[in-house]
């Protein structure tokens, strides 16, 4: 497993402003990792996520310095036809990317592009509807459909292009809790039964500390810190810095510790099995 | 009790003929400055009893009453000036090239002067906090701002009642403390307030009240407190429920708990109650 993706010394800015809204960027990205990318609304989550398959600089212009690259190419210079076939990206708002009047013709869509024979595109849309959950729905009209159901429907399009990299911009925002649960699931398959890369921005913190194998923090356009979600939502003065919420469990730590407990900050819970151990040593003598 | 702003009458809908029943024979009953929480698993039919409310969809069944008049019989327009309806995505609704523009958006078409659009518009302002955000591109603000602004051009239209259909869905904590505060502010004004949202912490926090759907019927319907009361029912709806109220219901025989926790305090006051003293 090698590096898939790579940024370097990567800045941007949006065209006609003169702030950049990301800021000398680094990191590198493992093949079959899975990314929660967090910060405070406006830190530049939703740009990152779009500097990754190209759509920025390509759609939106602007000015760029350093590189991008995905599975070795440079989102500068490779199309952003190319670049989707290596890396799907679901959107914020999935109203933004459904267009089409029947939910399959929705998920064929994209595959129909690739040129795919056809008992291939049912096959895969097929599969992908299996992954969403979204049987049955094939003759509904994706805007009818509710919020939770759009968002389904959006990421089990960007299935069927089988990436090896998905990137998942706030993909519960509207979801309920099963629904959020479902769809972290469905994510945490994909990666576990087909090494898929992960990224998604959420502010979901008990899922990220949950699923996620790394968590990068965005402050400002920079990278406040990459690391395990244990080393992240342990730090309470970098999370009040960047206005990310830790888990619950970690607030009760921080809460009992307010009332007199000793619990060290490196054993702040982050999990609620760990939740549970801890309360119950408190508890352990009565 | 003041009479109910609100009233629908054995209401279904659904949106194809002979399809299922999306909204399935509701009675509702909501009372002129409520704060009311809508809360139920996607597809429970939240979304749709509000387009029902504000006039978007007519019910195949059933009536509709705001102020005691039945909705059947007035236009959308007349329905707006009592209620207003901030959408699931906001971004939806923006279109305008300054906030200022947005804000006098609704009132202009409503043949009100421009005098009183410029007083409104400038209380909205200020009463929302994006007074210093006036001439900017509504597109090109922050998340939470741009919640701000079509939250605000929903209030310049003066409703009774406010309806926010998940006005914090993808919010970072600072914009939904933000938001709800909003909401806070025109309820203490005398505005009834409806949340649609799937956040219970939320409802335990702002609601007063609160109805549970599914399936398009209602399962439960009381006070924000003896709806969490239930925690059996809530169950059907929220398998998973928040990680506190799980953390509780792990350890209720230990500490003793027989209702539902949903706030980080709440919990770690049982704890500390059952922590030994040292010195026992």
């Amino acid at each position: 497993m090698g590096t898939i993706i790579e940024a370097k010394e990567f800045s941007y800015t949006y065209p006609r402003r003169e702030n950049q809204v990301l800021r000398n960027i680094n990191f590198k990205v493992q093949e079959g990792e899975f990314i929660a990318i967090m910060g405070r609304n406006g830190a530049g989550k939703s740009t990152l996520s779009q500097a990754l398959d190209g759509v920025i600089p390509h759609l939106h212009g602007g000015t760029v310095w350093g590189d991008i690259v995905v599975d070795g190419l440079n989102t500068q210079t490779a199309s952003v036809a190319d670049l989707a076939q290596k890396i799907g990206i679901v959107l914020e708002d999935p109203e933004a990317q459904l267009f089409t009047t029947r939910v399959d013709d929705e998920m064929a869509f994209g595959i129909e592009n690739l040129c795919l024979p056809r008992e291939e595109i049912i096959e895969r849309i097929t599969w992908a509807t299996k992954v969403v959950r979204l049987e049955g729905y094939w003759d509904r009209e994706p805007t009818a459909l509710s919020g939770g159901q759009k968002q389904r429907c959006a990421i089990a399009a960007t299935l069927a292009m089988k990436p090896k990299i998905m990137v998942l911009d706030e993909p519960t925002s509207q979801l309920d809790p099963i629904g959020t649960y479902e769809v972290f699931d469905v994510i945490r398959s994909l990666k576990e039964e087909y090494g898929m890369t992960i990224l998604i921005t959420t502010h979901k913190s008990e899922h990220i500390a949950e699923y996620a194998d790394r968590v990068m923090v965005l402050e400002n356009g920079q990278i406040e810190a990459f690391d395990t979600p244990q080393v992240i939502f342990r730090n309470a003065e970098l999370l009040s810095h960047v206005a990310v919420r830790p888990p619950q469990v970690s607030s009760l730590a921080a809460y009992l510790n307010s009332y007199g407990q000793n619990i060290p900050r490196n054993e702040f819970p982050i999990l609620l099995d760990e939740a549970e151990q801890m309360v119950r040593k408190l508890i352990g003598g009565k | 009790m003041a009479n109910p702003i609100i009233q629908v009458k054995d209401v279904s809908y659904c949106y194809k003929e002979n399809g299922p029943m999306c909204v399935n024979k509701m009675n509702i009953e909501i009372q002129e400055g409520d704060f009311m929480a809508i809360i139920g698993q996607n597809g429970a039919g939240k979304s749709t009893l509000m387009k029902l409310l504000t006039g978007l969809i007519r019910p195949v069944k059933g009536q509709i009453f705001i102020e005691g008049e039945d909705i059947a019989k007035v236009p959308v327009s007349i329905i707006s000036k009592k209620l207003g309806y901030v959408l699931q995505n906001p971004d939806r609704q923006l279109f305008a090239e300054t906030v200022r523009e947005e804000l006098a958006f609704g009132p202009s078409n409503q043949g009100i002067d421009e005098e009183e659009i410029k007083r409104r518009t400038d209380y909205i302002l200020e009463s929302v906090g994006i007074a210093h955000l006036a001439d900017e591109y509504p597109p090109a603000l922050s998340k939470g701002d741009r919640a701000k602004v079509v939250i605000g051009s929903v209030l310049v239209m003066e409703p009774k009642i406010i309806i926010l259909d998940e006005p914090t869905g993808g919010q970072d904590y600072i914009g939904r403390y933000q938001i709800m505060n909003i909401a806070k502010k025109f309820r203490q004004k005398g505005h009834t307030v409806i949340v649609v949202t799937h956040s219970m912490s939320l409802v335990a926090e702002y609601c007063d009240h609160a109805i549970v759907l599914c399936n398009g019927e209602i399962l439960l319907q009381g006070t924000s407190k003896e709806v969490f009361s239930q925690p059996e029912i809530l169950q059907k709806t929220f398998i998973r429920p928040p990680q506190i109220t799980e953390l509780a219901n792990r350890l209720k025989d230990e500490l003793k708990i027989d209702e539902t926790l949903l706030c980080v305090e709440e919990m770690g006051d049982r704890v500390l109650e059952h922590i030994p003293r040292k010195n026992e």
